[in-house]
C-alpha cells in the first residue's frame, strides 16, 4: 500500500493489485457505515488505486490506514445484477478474429464468465467489468466511433462496459442491452456500483 | 407552470443553471459540477435573501437577459458588467428589484468571463441527485439556456441580506495559481517541474467548465505511456501527453489515465473562473 498525497484534502492510496483495490473500497464502506472512518466528500476505488478527497486531515487517516486488518474480498460479498444482451454489434466478428474463434464462441465466452465492476467513470453509470482473462483482452478501435448508441455492450483492454447513454467512444461493439443503467429518479441512481457482479444473459437475435 | 418564473430573451454565448454541485457521487462517474466562481454565486445568493445553496445562473461573457412573470428581486456579481431593467441602468452586485413583466439584462463582461445572477427563492428546476447544476461533462441537470425558455422560480426565503462590502474584482493581469505537488510527479523530470513553475503559460481559448487549459512549453516527462485510471480530484492539473497542463475545473471528469502533477486548492480556483483566454498564468509551489 502506498499512499500519495493528493493537494491539501486528498490520499490516493495505490496497491498492488485490482484485488486489493476492491479490498481496501469495501473496508472503507465498511468503516463509513459504522461512523468509523472521518468525514470526508468521495471515495474513488479506480484500476491500482483508491482516491480519498474531502479529508480535514488526510495525515491522521494516514498514520491509522496502516494499521489496518484488511480481509481479502469473497464473492459473497458482492451484489449481483445480471444484464440481458443481444450479441448484435457490429464489432462481434471483429472481436470474434482478435480472439481466434467464431461469433457464437464469444457469446459462449463472454455470457459465461463472471464479471464484476472494478470502477466506474467516463459517464454516470459507467462501469468498468473486469472479468475477462488477459488473453482475451482486445484494443480499442483505431478510430473512436462519434456516436455509440445507448445500451452498447463493450470490451476494450481488461474492462467489459455498457454505455449508460448515447456517447462517442472506441471501444468494441459486442452486443446491445435494454437494461437501464443510469437512472437519477432510482436509488441507487447507477445500477453498477463498484463490486457489483455482473453476469450478461444472451437473448435471441435475428442474427 | 406558476407564474414564479422567468424566461429567457437573450441566452448569451453559454448560460448555465448552477448550484454548489453535487459532490459525493464521483465513484458513479458523476463530476462535482456547480457554480465555477462558488464565492460569486454564495454572493448573489446572499443579496437576495437566499442561502448559498440556491440555484443561481452562470453566464460566460456575453451575460444574458430574462424576462420575470412576477416581481422578483435579482442580483449580478462575479464578472462586472453593465445591468439594465427595461434598458434603464441598475446597479450591478446589489438587490435590484424587478417589476412583473420587466426585462432584466446582465450585458456583456467588462472584465473576468462568468457573471452570477440570483434571484429570490432561487432557480427551482428539479434537482438530479440533490443538485440542480448543469453539468456539461455528463449531461446531468438543466440544459444550457436557449432564447424563449421558461425556468421556474422558488419561493423567496426572506429579506435581501446586507453586504458590508461587495468587491468589484478588477481586471485579471495575471492568473496565479498555487499548487501542491500533485501524486504523479515522478512522472516529470526535473526539467519538467522547472518548467511549470518557471515557464511563461496562457490560458487558452479551449477553455471551458471541465477544464482550464493552458498554452506554453511542453513539461518534459520522465517515462511514457498512460497510468491505468485513476480518481481526479477538483483542481488537479493534469498532464495529457502534449506536455500542457490541464487544471480541472468542476465538470472534469471522475477518472483519467494522465498523471495529475499539482493540485490547485479548492479556495484558489474562483480567479479561474474569471480568467479570460490570453490571461498569463502563473504556478506557484506552495511547499
Amino acid at each position: 500500500m502506498r499512499p500519495l498525497p493528493v493537494g491539501e484534502h486528498g490520499l490516493l492510496i495505490e496497491l498492488d493489485s485490482a484485488e486489493e483495490v476492491e479490498a481496501l473500497h469495501a473496508e472503507l464502506l465498511r468503516r463509513a457505515a459504522d461512523g468509523a472512518l472521518p468525514p470526508l466528500r468521495e471515495i474513488v476505488p479506480a484500476a491500482r488505486t483508491v482516491l480519498l478527497d474531502g479529508l480535514a486531515d488526510p495525515r491522521g487517516l494516514l498514520a491509522e490506514l496502516a494499521t489496518w486488518d484488511i480481509p481479502p474480498l469473497t464473492a459473497g460479498d458482492r451484489p449481483t445484477v445480471q444484464i440481458p444482451v443481444r450479441y448484435d454489434g457490429p464489432d462481434l466478428a471483429e472481436v470474434a478474429a482478435l480472439w481466434g474463434v467464431t461469433p457464437d464462441e464469444v457469446v459462449r465466452r463472454h455470457s459465461a464468465t463472471e464479471f464484476h465492476v472494478a470502477f466506474c467513470g467516463f459517464a454516470p453509470g459507467f462501469g468498468y467489468l473486469t472479468g475477462l482473462p488477459e488473453p482475451l483482452h482486445v484494443p480499442r478501435r483505431d478510430t473512436p466511433r462519434t456516436k455509440v448508441p445507448v445500451g452498447s455492450v463493450a470490451l476494450a483492454g481488461p474492462y467489459t462496459g455498457v454505455y449508460p447513454r448515447s456517447s462517442p467512444g472506441g471501444w468494441q461493439l459486442i452486443g446491445t442491452t435494454d437494461t437501464v443503467l443510469w437512472d437519477p429518479r432510482r436509488e441507487p441512481a447507477a445500477l453498477l456500483t463498484p463490486g457489483t457482479r455482473v453476469r450478461f444473459v444472451p437473448q435471441e437475435t435475428a442474427r | 407552470m406558476t407564474d414564479r418564473a422567468f424566461s429567457v430573451i437573450r441566452a448569451g454565448a453559454l448560460t448555465t443553471v448552477q448550484d454548489l454541485g453535487r459532490p459525493g457521487h464521483a465513484h458513479l462517474g458523476v463530476p462535482r459540477a456547480g457554480a465555477l466562481d462558488t464565492p460569486a454565486h454564495r454572493l448573489a445568493n446572499r443579496l437576495v435573501g437566499n442561502p448559498g445553496s440556491a440555484a443561481t445562473l452562470e453566464t460566460t461573457l456575453t451575460g444574458c437577459a430574462v424576462r420575470v412573470r412576477t416581481a422578483t428581486t435579482v442580483a449580478v456579481t462575479g464578472a462586472p458588467c453593465p445591468v439594465t431593467l427595461d434598458g434603464r441602468p441598475a446597479p450591478w452586485g446589489a438587490p435590484v428589484r424587478v417589476p412583473a413583466g420587466a426585462v432584466l439584462d446582465a450585458g456583456p463582461a467588462t472584465h473576468g468571463l462568468r457573471s452570477y445572477l440570483a434571484f429570490a427563492g432561487g432557480v427551482d428546476t428539479e434537482p438530479v441527485l440533490g443538485s440542480r447544476a448543469t453539468d456539461l461533462l455528463s449531461g446531468l441537470g438543466p440544459d444550457p439556456l436557449t432564447d424563449g425558455a421558461v425556468l421556474p422560480l422558488g419561493d423567496p426565503h426572506g429579506p435581501p441580506a446586507r453586504a458590508d462590502a461587495v468587491p468589484h474584482p478588477g481586471p485579471l493581469p495575471e492568473l496565479l495559481l498555487p499548487f501542491l505537488p500533485g501524486p504523479r510527479g515522478d512522472w516529470f523530470t526535473e526539467t519538467g517541474l522547472r518548467t511549470l513553475t518557471t515557464g511563461r503559460f496562457r490560458v487558452s481559448p479551449a477553455s471551458n467548465r471541465i477544464g482550464l487549459r493552458t498554452e506554453g512549453p511542453p513539461l518534459e516527462r520522465a517515462r511514457s505511456g498512460e497510468l491505468p485510471s485513476e480518481g481526479m480530484p477538483l483542481g488537479a492539473l493534469q498532464v495529457p501527453p502534449n506536455g500542457l497542463p490541464v487544471l480541472f475545473l468542476h465538470d472534469h471528469p471522475t477518472t483519467g489515465g494522465y498523471p495529475v502533477i499539482g493540485v490547485v486548492p479548492e479556495r484558489c480556483l474562483a480567479p479561474a473562473a474569471q480568467a479570460v483566454p490570453g490571461t498569463p498564468i502563473r504556478f506557484v509551489r506552495m511547499r
